[in-house]
């Protein structure tokens, strides 16, 4: 019988196992929340609390937080919320008492939530930075959110590959000529080395923002150009037929069964484009940290050709989504403390080198320094030969939904599971029922 | 003694008493208030009455997922216990070699975190799937639905089969000599002697797996997200989507509303069957 009792011992051993791992945890959550409350220690002087959005960049703030505090005794403090929470987080973060005095939006849609915890920020010192000051988030004639980033994507190429294959940058002028290259490499791949012409389209949540978000800012753009409009309730999908075309491309050319996409990562496409596996891999600048492993002077980036009328001078996608917002809650004194850090970092040495080189960042202020990032330089350097910038169109997506319900379509489409009926409806009739039910 | 702790009892249940009160009636009592609102950040919501739950009773979305929650509930309930009872006898009759080291892989799983769980099985029920030539778990509505009931088997078998380890070794030994003596077989000591005083242990295992089933979050989340399109989303998931996938005040408050009947609901499908199973328990 000995042998069939459960251990009594070892069931209080892991009781108190629990219990202590109960304790740590309390323990480590009290040590937070004193840290993060020390900033109201000194009452006259107010205190920041930055709730940052990026994590890649959480290392680089808290220096920024640290040797702002040293020079003048504010405590700032900075919590990164996990990569996909900030919503959450900065929504307990925003109910508690010490609430962040800045915190970020991600365009008009984000704005929609938190408006009314916004200063209007139209007489601050850091909105006089901005180089250009239609990159603010204006709604109802006030300020709410600074622009702090600028970022581009478009399509990651490896310039060696390229090269091997026959071909260089001049040779890729449009859709037609991208697909006439990629069918091409894809055809000769065993004989290039290579197992596709563009990275796999993964449909898991790592990856699949670059084709619900940033791809399918290209139809949204043109359309809305061409209708003269700065939003709209009711899409109508006038450039699908391109934006079909180039998902066909990224699924065909690809280095895997179109099949397997629904579960490739952004990992897996990243390992692909570094390996030298594939030629193209669509990203933005952001993305430079992943694929610099590579050598900078083998990356290159092309605009994203997918077929429109006057796309011959079509250049990166640049735009933002990171607006800052101070916290219309927060404490006079901190609200005071917050925009002097803000100006703080965009004007100072210390500030403006941890923006450019620490983050790898463009930062549209006056006194920005240029960062060394590749992709960036590309951008800009298209700007400067009379490209016109795509902008960010996506800003204005109705809702996570919309995009959740276009990634089931093209995950299913490119399996072969569904047809393009179901992207078609996904995008046109669901862009009108979330704008109806979020309006 | 009694004396005495008739007359400090109050004392000895404060601790208790008092986080149950803050961690859990107070929280309560204000999110059940927060579904009659409007609200971005708790401190400053907008009374609305009882539109948010007019939206909620309304969305087919909803309504698909309590269905689906059900079902899951049912397999998962019956398979878990089942398991769970014949690998507890296997492992308290008979002395097999390394019964113990059994019971510790048997438990394992459920050391580990659901969101964790979630993913490892995503790969694996996705290689099978590749390899059989089937749809992808994203696609795969079926595929879906039977990987959460295996994940949640794999991680539950080896908690409720200590509970009934547990069980079976408190039933009185008389009872199974005297059964024995009165020449029953293997098939009528279970059903006449151990199945009846494993009640108790019954209706406690029958509680945690219907409530355990209703509640699955994490594995829902990691394992299939919901997908394709909403098919695979169980309640709490679906609650957590109204909550996050849109941006307004309107949305947090449907989903409060939502999480308030979920809340509402479980308790009653747990007290029934809580009635249900203790009128079979018998005294020993």
């Amino acid at each position: 019988m000995k042998a069939n009792d459960i251990s009594r011992r070892g069931f209080i051993g892991m009781g108190a196992t629990g219990l202590l791992g109960l304790a740590l945890a309390g323990c480590g959550k009290s040590g937070d929340a004193g840290s993060a409350s020390s900033g109201s220690g000194d009452a006259k002087k107010g205190s920041v609390y930055y709730l940052n959005f990026k994590p890649e960049a959480d290392e680089q703030w808290q220096a920024l937080a640290k040797a702002y505090t040293e020079e003048t005794g504010i405590p700032v403090s900075v919590v990164t919320a996990a990569s996909d929470t900030y919503e959450e987080k900065l929504q307990s973060e925003m109910s508690k008492s010490s609430a962040p005095t800045l915190f970020q939006v991600n365009g008009p849609v984000g704005l929609q939530n938190w408006k009314d915890y916004c200063i209007d920020l139209s007489g601050s010192q850091v909105y006089g930075e901005l180089s250009n000051p239609a990159l603010a988030l204006k709604a109802d004639g006030k300020v709410y959110g600074i622009d702090y980033v600028e970022e581009d994507y478009g399509i990651i190429y490896n310039k060696e590959l390229l090269q091997k294959a026959g071909y260089s940058e001049a040779d890729i002028t449009s859709f037609a000529s991208l697909k006439k290259i990629a069918d091409d490499i894809q055809a000769r791949r065993d004989e290039l080395g290579v197992k596709g012409a563009f990275t796999s389209a993964g449909m898991d949540s790592s990856s699949n923002w670059r084709y619900t978000t940033h791809l399918a800012n290209m139809p949204i753009y043109y359309e809305l150009k061409a209708d003269g409009e700065e939003d709209t309730d009711a899409i109508k999908g006038t450039y699908l037929p391109n934006y079909k075309d180039i998902f066909d491309l990224y699924i065909t050319d690809s280095t895997v069964d179109p099949a397997q996409l629904a579960s490739k990562t952004g990992d897996d496409a990243v390992n692909e484009f570094v390996n030298g596996e594939a030629v193209f891999y669509q990203n933005g600048t952001w993305s430079y940290k992943d694929v610099k492993s590579l050598g900078d002077d083998k990356l290159g980036m092309l605009p994203l050709y997918i077929g429109a009328a006057g796309e011959e001078k079509q250049g990166m996608c640049s735009g933002g989504e990171n607006y800052w917002c101070v916290n219309s809650q927060a404490s006079a004194d901190d609200q005071q403390a917050t925009l002097d850090f803000l100006y703080w970092v965009v004007t100072s040495d210390k500030g403006t080198t941890a923006l450019a080189d620490g983050m790898g960042f463009t930062c549209p202020f006056n006194s920005a320094k240029e960062t060394a990032n590749p992709f960036a330089k590309i951008a800009k350097k298209a700007v400067e030969d009379g490209k016109e910038p795509v902008t960010w169109a996506f800003v204005h997506i109705p809702s996570e939904e919309w995009k959740k319900g276009l990634s089931s379509a093209l995950t299913a489409y490119a399996a072969g599971t569904a047809g393009w009926d179901g992207v078609q409806a996904a995008f046109v009739d669901g862009w009108a029922k979330e704008k109806a039910a979020t309006a | 003694m009694v004396k005495s702790l008739r007359k400090w009892w109050p004392l000895f249940v404060l601790p208790t008493a008092l986080s149950f009160v803050f961690g859990f009636v107070i929280p309560f009592a204000e999110g059940a208030y927060l579904s009659f609102c409007q609200f971005i950040s708790i401190s400053n919501p907008t009374f609305v009455g009882l539109s948010n739950y007019a939206a909620a009773l309304s969305d087919p979305q909803f309504a698909h997922a309590f269905w689906l929650t059900a079902l899951f509930t049912v397999t998962v309930t019956v398979l878990v216990n089942v398991i769970a009872l014949a690998i507890a006898l296997a492992f308290t009759r008979s002395r097999l070699w390394g019964t113990n080291a059994f019971r510790t892989v048997f438990f394992m799983p459920n050391l580990i975190g659901g969101i964790v769980l979630g993913y490892i099985w995503q790969i694996l029920i996705n290689c099978v799937l590749a390899n059989v030539g089937q749809q992808l778990l994203a696609l795969n509505t079926h595929a879906g639905f039977w990987g959460l009931v295996v994940l949640t088997l794999w991680q539950q078998i080896g908690y409720m089969m200590i509970i009934y380890i547990a069980g079976l070794q408190s039933i009185p030994s008389d009872y199974l000599e005297a059964a024995k003596v009165d020449g029953a077989n293997a098939w009528q000591t279970l059903w006449k002697v151990k199945i009846p005083n494993l009640m108790p242990t019954i209706t406690i295992c029958l509680f945690l797996t219907i409530t355990n089933g209703f509640k699955l979050f994490d594995q829902n989340l990691a394992l299939t997200g919901g997908e394709p399109s909403h098919s695979s989303e169980l309640l709490a998931l679906n609650i957590y989507s109204t909550f996050y996938s849109r941006a307004g005040a309107k949305w947090m408050g449907i989903g409060q509303a939502k999480a308030v009947i979920f809340c509402l609901l479980v308790i009653a499908i747990s007290l029934v069957q809580l009635r249900l199973t203790k009128s079979k328990e018998v005294q020993q």
